[in-house]
């Protein structure tokens, strides 16, 4: 029999906390065990408490300052710490980039194996967790499993759904274990515009890609976006190449699953595939018949975006008006 | 002066993929191989740190065959030695194995001042082995890296997370990963190919190392299968005399598919 049992959840963003509960219940069920959510933060008692109704069996917390800059050691020694006196089997700990970080040299701190990036968690017949992900730039989904426990998974934002909170209250334990000082000395935190709405979260996405001539342009995707309560999006060459945006929608960048993807002027570039395969509706406008673009559509348009996208409008203004 | 060395993976060209049509599997073995895109980044600014504050850039691969051009090709972009470590068990190496190996052969190389990695490979894209290179090291890490400076035996980094964007600075020896904004990786001239193939590449067996092969291969994430995505797409045309008669036609096909909100 195995000495490791428990599932354990960690993230320092709390909303992918309580993402993660939700599939954490369904593994924990199946191998008859406990949820925990491991919570690590500053003035954080209050939160704790509305967290406990999301599914976990118990919290364990620790209300520290040392959190406050969201720097990887001491979240790093407080798991470290507290796996070794548990023994969890399974982690699944938030895909964010200080949670990619912190996963990775935690699995190198318990000498264990880590599947990022996972879309699908499986426990199969022996009891082990499979875990799925993206592989080779998009081309490939890879099923993972760890040879060696605790099995962990990073999980990205978004990847479950948030579970309803229930009147049953997890067991709250306040903990204590050693910690240790970040050993990056922070400067300087600059905030991203808050105003920028969440692309991940979009209904409806109107991105531009290389076929798109001037950065300027983007007014008329602006404009249809305007009209469907959409935002709008881009690819990394947009970004990185021509430097007009910060961001861009694909694999490397966000990830979005929106209900309807307006693709225009983007060739289809696999890694851009894979940051929307998930997107109910995709529709590319493309000027060359052969955009690769076109195999991963519900809607194919062969044709100018400059003229289709200023039709577009005009047809909706009038459709939506009138509907 | 700093001694740099930079983790080159000789990875699979994610772009010249190709899939077995019947059974969906990908054929990875045929696929060619190249320096992974962002350690391309990382050699790039440890030569710039070089070409600002002297010292000397190695280049690290560890792989199960042929890595050797990868390696002349660093060469040429300004390494100043490279050091292969080949090995048939490397061939089933997860992240935790290459990790352990780089950081046995890190200190076969004696000491250091920066190690520089791609934030992660252009294949697997799992971003583990700075992280636990750095572990196993027992040396600070800074990830996500898109500029740097030097300062004595200080590093300041700019990194960009979800939702901030940080500077931090570090103490060396330190290690850190690096995003492809950090620079465009210059192509080597014919004159610095030539001058390549008289630098030192020196290959290391796992033997040379001290490492047994059976605590390389068995590996600590099993893959169990791999495919490709199925693509279940509705692929319908739309077609019109005008772009006019196109956006109606489009319009109506995504009110009927319920996706436009209104």
């Amino acid at each position: 029999m195995s000495t490791f049992s428990g599932v354990w959840v960690f993230s320092e963003n709390l909303d992918l906390t309580v993402e993660m509960l939700s599939k954490g219940r369904e593994l924990a069920d199946k191998l008859q065990t406990e949820l925990s959510a491991i919570v690590l933060a500053q003035n954080i008692r209050e939160q704790v408490e509305d967290l406990a109704r999301y599914g976990a069996d118990k919290i364990y917390f620790m209300d520290n300052p040392i959190f406050k800059n969201l720097q990887v050691e001491p979240y790093l020694s407080a798991l470290t710490n507290l796996a070794s006196e548990h023994k969890p089997e399974i982690i699944l700990i938030g895909s964010t980039k200080r949670g990619k970080e912190l996963a990775a040299r935690l699995a190198a701190r318990l000498k264990t194996g880590l599947v990022p990036d996972a879309f699908r968690l499986e426990i199969d017949e022996e009891k082990r967790l499979t875990a799925s992900r993206i592989v080779f730039g998009g081309n490939g989904i890879a099923v993972e499993n760890c040879r060696t426990k605790p099995q962990i998974v990073t999980v990205p934002p978004r990847t479950f759904e948030k579970p309803k909170p229930s009147e049953i209250k997890a067991n709250v334990i306040e903990v204590d274990v050693k910690l240790e000082e970040p050993k990056a000395e922070v400067m300087e935190v600059k905030p991203v515009e808050a105003t920028k709405a969440r692309i991940e979260e979009a209904k409806v996405i109107v991105s531009g890609g290389r076929g798109v001539e001037k950065k300027e342009d983007f007014k008329m995707f602006e404009e249809l976006a305007n009209l469907l309560g959409a935002q709008v999006g881009n690819t990394r060459p947009l970004a990185e190449d021509r430097k007009w945006f910060s961001d861009w929608v694909g694999l490397s960048g966000k990830k979005v699953k929106p209900d309807l993807y307006i693709a225009c002027g983007i060739s289809g570039m696999i890694q851009h595939i894979a940051g929307i395969r998930d997107s109910k509706v995709i529709v590319a406008v493309n000027k060359d018949p052969d955009a690769s673009i076109f195999e991963s559509a519900d809607y194919i348009v062969v044709g100018d975006l400059y003229q289709v996208i200023p039709a577009l409008i005009e047809t909706l203004k009038y459709t939506l008006k009138s509907g | 002066m700093p001694r740099i060395i930079v983790c080159i993976k000789y990875a699979i060209d994610v772009s010249q993929i190709k899939v077995d049509p019947t059974t969906r599997k990908l054929l990875t073995a045929d696929a060619p191989r190249k320096i992974s895109d962002f350690d391309k980044n990382a050699l790039e600014e440890a030569v710039r740190i070089k070409e600002k504050h002297g010292g000397e850039v190695i280049a690290l691969t560890a792989s199960s065959e042929g890595a050797s051009s990868a390696l002349r090709e660093a060469l040429a972009m300004g390494a100043d030695k490279a050091f292969l470590v080949q090995d048939p068990a490397l061939q089933t190496a997860d992240t935790a194995a290459v990790s352990y190996v780089l950081a046995e052969a890190i200190r076969k190389l004696g000491s250091f001042d920066l190690i520089i990695c791609g934030e992660a490979s252009i294949d697997s894209y799992s971003g583990q082995v700075g992280p636990r290179l750095a572990e196993i090291l027992g040396i600070p890490i800074i990830t996500y890296a898109h500029k740097i400076s030097l300062d004595e035996d200080i590093i300041v980094a700019e990194r960009s997370l979800e939702d901030c964007s940080e500077v931090v600075k570090v103490k060396m020896p330190a290690l850190l990963t690096v995003t492809k904004e950090i620079n465009v990786p210059r192509v080597p001239t014919l004159m610095d190919v030539i001058k390549a193939s008289k630098k030192e590449l020196v290959t290391w067996t796992l033997s040379d190392l001290g490492i047994q092969s059976e605590k390389v291969g068995a590996g600590t994430v099993q893959v169990l299968e791999v495919s490709a995505p199925k693509v279940e797409r509705k692929k319908i045309k739309i077609e019109g005399e005008t772009p006019k008669q196109i956006a109606e036609k489009l319009a109506e096909a995504l009110i009927r598919d319920g996706v436009l909100g209104g």
